[in-house]
């Protein structure tokens, strides 16, 4: 069975990248080939220039020390305490124990944990676990971190602690991260690029801002919807249809209509009235993003007018 | 039960029926200790190779795993009594006689081995795979995963596991007191059922209880030190 094929992703130093995709889309499994974990039938894994594959297995648990990984149900070593936790990669690379202690120390000051060191895992919350499982994945002063469904056991409120931890790991520490998730919101607050898969192949790969933007594959546009509750799916469409039987038209809203009164500029202008009948606009990482649904009235030149202006600044569909 | 066993040792005779329970208390405890500490040592070798040599492991081999299997699954289908009679030889052979509680240990430790690799393994094969892959991911190599993170991460379960087996012991050795093994088994049935001695009988049931509920309370406590509440 072939889990993964065809699939081309280059993550840039210093950026957090998204692989995005339902269950099942391989994503997971392309994170795993980073370190190690799983090996391709096919291809190469390459990073900072050395092909991760072609090492002997020696030379690949040595260059796991520079590479964390943070995991869903967090894996923490129940046996150890939150210092044995972090302390332990550091061991396994070869650190001394007196330069360990401090480091240890420092980390969990960094994920805010500062008063457990001696706690055991099972004692600790689930948000608590999985900034134990940060610390441990970062203690060696990796390059990369690799996330895989890192938020995924968590409750929103927790979700949004642990991305914020994440994010000031790679722009504090300047970690380069790979995040992997079914969470659009998780990429879209986290991700400056990212990757769609579906059925193992990469579908759609981009800039965050305009994957949410313009989707161009339906899996991303699906993704995209399910995020906003922006999208239509075609039966509240032909239920819209039969309430709004005017000319019914689709508008991204991006920073580029929303940054000034664009649209009912461009209605008075051409003589042009419309009805919201439905859609919304969010806020994703400081930019403004959603989509609005709207019955025009007018007479139909005007409305043509309309619209072929409009177009020139927003993605409009017609429906 | 404290009140039945205070008042059946004022019927016992100071002079004989004490010095022989606590030579057999001794016996008893000599084989117990002694099958114990080579069973522990031989069943948890024989346990981390049977764990280590399944597919995917680190010492993946279907030749090693499938004879170990085939020994472990021959050996504990085996009625203790009919494995002792059956040892009778090999023991002669080993320890020089066929009596006894020092002729006792071999068969004991046999039987005790093969259980402790089953449940040994079994404990091994619970461990989450999670903690195996983050073992992996921070680098660990193969023997420093199995020995630093699975048998460490499975210590709890067992320590349980092996107080369980050593009850199993003291139970056995009641059995090889059958044939002439020594110690409170022998003595609970030559004297107490076989003579009708229903005191030394109920006083050797009372010193077994309380030996097995020293045992489960020292090995709970052990176990509960690795669990990691």
């Amino acid at each position: 069975m072939r889990v993964l094929d065809d699939v081309d992703v280059s993550v840039a130093a210093g950026e957090i990248y998204g692989l995005i995709g339902r269950s099942g889309a391989g994503k997971s499994t392309l994170l795993r080939t980073i370190n190690g974990l799983e090996t391709p039938t096919s291809g190469s894994v390459v990073l900072d220039g050395v092909d991760v594959h072609a090492l002997p297995p020696k030379d690949l648990r040595t260059l796991r020390h520079g590479i964390g990984m943070v995991f869903q149900q967090f894996n923490l070593w129940n046996s150890r305490t939150v210092f044995g936790n972090v302390a332990t990669p550091l061991k396994i690379a070869g650190w001394k124990d007196d330069a360990i202690a401090p480091r240890v120390a420092e980390l969990l000051d960094f994920v805010g944990l500062g008063g457990k060191a001696f706690a055991h895992p099972r004692q600790l919350s689930g948000g608590q676990k999985q900034r134990v499982g940060i610390a441990r994945a970062i203690a060696g002063r990796p390059s990369v971190l690799l996330a895989d469904e890192a938020t995924s056991a968590l409750d929103p409120q927790t979700t949004t602690e642990i991305v914020d931890l994440l994010r000031s790991v790679n722009r504090e520490l300047g970690i380069t991260i790979v995040v992997v998730t079914h969470e659009m919101d998780v990429i879209a607050s986290l991700a400056d690029r990212v990757s769609i898969l579906s059925d193992g192949k990469v579908v759609e790969s981009g800039d965050i801002h305009q994957i949410l933007a313009s989707p161009r594959h339906p899996v991303t546009a699906g993704l995209v919807g399910a995020y906003t509750g922006t999208s239509l799916t075609d039966g509240e469409k032909s239920s819209l249809r039969a309430q709004f039987p005017g000319r019914r038209i689709s508008v991204v809203v991006d920073a580029a209509t929303s940054g000034g009164p664009v649209l009912s500029r461009l209605a008075r202008l051409h003589g042009v009235d419309f009805a919201i009948i439905q859609g919304g606009v969010s806020r994703v990482k400081d930019k403004p993003y959603g989509q609005l649904s709207l019955e025009l009235h007018g007479d139909d030149a005007a409305i043509e007018r309309f619209v072929a202006e409009l177009s020139q600044t927003a993605t409009v569909t017609t429906w | 039960m404290v009140t039945v066993a205070a008042s059946a040792i004022a019927f016992l005779d100071p002079q004989t029926d004490i010095p022989r329970i606590a030579r057999a208390l001794g016996e008893t405890l000599f084989m117990v200790s002694v099958s114990f500490l080579l069973a522990s040592v031989i069943g948890l070798v024989l346990g981390i190779f049977l764990y280590a040599t399944r597919p995917g492991q680190i010492l993946h081999s279907r030749v090693v795993h499938v004879v170990l299997n085939i020994v472990v699954n021959t050996l504990r289908p085996i009625p203790f009594v009919i494995l002792l009679v059956a040892l009778t030889p090999v023991t002669r052979a080993l320890i020089g006689t066929s009596i006894g509680p020092a002729a006792a240990v071999l068969p004991l430790t046999i039987a005790a081995s093969v259980g402790i690799a089953r449940v040994a393994e079994s404990n091994l094969v619970a461990v989450d795979p999670g903690v195996i892959e983050a073992a992996k991911a921070a680098g660990a190599s193969p023997l420093h995963i199995l020995f630093g993170f699975v048998v460490r991460e499975a210590l709890g379960p067992l320590i349980l596991s092996l107080t369980f087996i050593s009850v199993a012991i003291i139970d056995a050795t009641a059995v090889a007191g059958a044939v002439g093994g020594g110690g409170l088994g022998n003595l609970a049935l030559t004297y107490g059922y076989q003579r009708f001695d229903w005191t030394i009988m109920i006083v050797i049931v009372v010193v077994l209880i309380g030996l097995v509920q020293l045992v489960q309370f020292v090995g709970n406590r052990i176990a509960r030190r690795f669990i990691g509440r």
